[in-house]
């Protein structure tokens, strides 16, 4: 095998540096600050940030692509895209389908947000959240009554409109929207912890891609830059890796 | 738009004049050509698809007949939006697969592997390092494919009604006069089947201009997404903040309906008016009426 593998990286070593295949990160580009699309109609927010960076210290050549939510796993399996980083919790039942790097954002309690009136018990009541989501399921077997959205801003329309007494989200979507509603909108209930922490998707058979971008993950925490780009985009919360 | 650099200190007009033009309404707006591309190069494909299918049912050889009345009762039995989410995903992998087979034969490991779908780098279509308008161009391509398909089979149906709808004695009297069957059906069944079938025809295309959002569905980036994704609340990780706008976006894509399904019914009335006066003298042995 060494035989044979030799000569070809020795022809690959001399030749021209051959063009890395482009890897395609997957991303919904509606989940502020997580990923969203900026007013220059380009992906933005922290995930932009930290795949490009990721990227480049594994060196790869990544290029963004946006999908929906609701078909983000199905079309990463069908090899549309080759990384999910979406806001994507890791969870069991999405690692029996692909796999996940470690997280790059810690476990963080998800929060009930509704009307500053409302009180505590909206939460038994009828509760919004995202289609396909830690929280959706979470609610789907609570005794309160779940209504679901395919994009995460309609869960806050729902609320706004009174569709829905309140919306069950990731703290870091749901905080700015507290902060800037001029006291409309407020935190109500206990917080829920789901998921451990929100990792990068990929392809169970994509094993080498996955520990490139993992390594690249590792030396991020290591050198403190992940912190940094956390506290960056969430109003300096304090990952702690 | 030096006006524009700083939004967050415009107020009033200007705000709003620089909102509508930041790069992002901009490709809303290029999104409004999408949807005219689509119904564009669908038309003309939707009306050949028809006439294949129109001409197979009434084909005399029997196994053309029976694919002609399969692809009708088929597409037309199914909800289009099983066609629409089913024929995009089934052309992706079948084109991917056979570039599989035949680019990368020595790889042994299978392409189904449990839920995932893999094929060699060289089999993907587009390739991994395409840029991206390549990999929309497909996208767009495999959308006009099941528009195509879907359309096609009611097509088909009109066409094949129309073409039937050509009094019969018409068409012997031409027989008798010593034209050819080829001659009978371009010159006397074909151009007459048009009275019959513009009525369906336009229909078909009132349907098709109010399908045109199902583009949205198989994740093209057309009017529908640009107007849900401007319209949404944004809060200050956006140059221009602002609170669920979605009833305003929404309202200007029901008004450019309006006026492109008022228009159409306008061409398709002057068409009508057109195929209905009788046929230029000279032909007219066939189809004078006194008094005209």
């Amino acid at each position: 095998m060494k035989i044979i593998a030799l000569p070809i990286v020795a022809a690959m070593a001399l030749s021209t540096p051959v063009l890395a295949d482009t890897v395609r990160l997957g991303t919904e580009g509606a989940y502020a600050p997580f990923n969203f699309v900026n007013d220059n109609g380009e992906i933005d927010g922290f995930e932009r940030e930290l795949g490009d960076k990721l990227c480049e210290m594994a060196s790869l050549e990544c290029t963004w692509v946006k999908n929906d939510w609701d078909s983000i796993i199905p079309n990463l399996v069908s090899g549309n895209y080759d990384v999910i980083i979406a806001g994507m919790s890791i969870t069991d039942e999405r690692d029996e389908v692909i796999d996940f790097t470690q997280d790059y954002y810690p476990p963080d309690p998800s929060h009930y947000m509704a009307l500053s009136d409302a009180g505590d018990d909206v939460v038994e009541g009828v509760v919004a959240a995202q289609t396909s989501t830690i929280q959706s399921s979470y609610v789907a077997e609570s005794s309160a009554t779940l209504v679901e959205f395919a994009t995460q801003d309609e869960t806050i329309a729902a609320v706004k409109n009174g569709e829905a007494d309140a919306v069950l989200a990731d703290r870091g979507f749901l905080q700015p929207f507290v902060d800037e509603s001029n006291g409309e909108f407020a935190f109500v209930g206990p917080t829920v912890s789901l998921g451990g922490g929100v990792g990068l998707g990929l392809r169970e058979s994509d094993t080498e891609l996955r520990d490139k971008l993992d390594a690249a993950i590792t030396a991020m925490k290591e050198d403190g830059s992940l912190n940094k780009l956390i506290a960056k985009w969430f109003d300096g919360l304090e990952a702690g890796y | 738009m030096e006006l524009c650099a700083d939004p967050s200190v415009l107020a009033g007009w200007q705000w709003l004049a620089c909102y509508l033009t930041t790069p992002k309404h901009q490709l809303f707006y290029l999104s409004f050509i999408t949807v005219f591309a689509l119904l564009a190069v669908t038309a003309p494909l939707i009306l050949a698809m028809g006439f294949a299918g129109a001409l197979a049912r009434r084909s005399r050889f029997a196994p053309l007949r029976w694919a002609g009345v399969l692809y009708t009762s088929i597409v037309r039995g199914v909800p289009d939006i099983i066609f629409f989410l089913f024929v995009p995903i089934a052309l992706d992998q079948m084109v991917e697969l056979l570039r599989h087979r035949v680019k990368c034969p020595e790889v042994t490991e299978p392409v189904y592997r449990g839920s995932e779908f893999v094929v060699c780098a060289s089999a993907k279509m587009p390739l991994q390092n395409a840029a991206e308008w390549v990999h929309q161009g497909w996208g767009f391509i495999l959308a006009i494919v099941a528009f195509a398909l879907v359309f096609g089979a009611f097509a088909a149906n009109t066409l094949y009604g129309a073409l039937d709808a050509v009094p019969r004695s018409q068409l012997e009297t031409a027989r008798a006069f010593g034209f050819t069957e080829r001659q009978t059906f371009r010159k006397v069944q074909l151009p007459q089947m048009w009275t019959y079938a513009l009525p369906g025809l336009s229909n078909l295309w009132m349907i098709l201009v109010k399908a045109t959002p199902l583009l949205f569905l198989l994740g093209i980036e057309d009017i529908v997404y640009w107007a849900r994704e401007l319209g949404g609340s944004k809060n200050s990780y956006y140059d221009y903040p602002h609170p669920d706008w979605r009833l305003w976006y929404f309202l200007a894509l029901l008004v450019f309906y309006l006026f492109l399904t008022l228009i159409s019914g306008k061409v398709f009335d002057a068409l009508e008016r057109r195929v209905n006066k009788p046929l230029h003298r000279g032909h007219t042995a066939l189809s004078a009426e006194p008094g005209q």
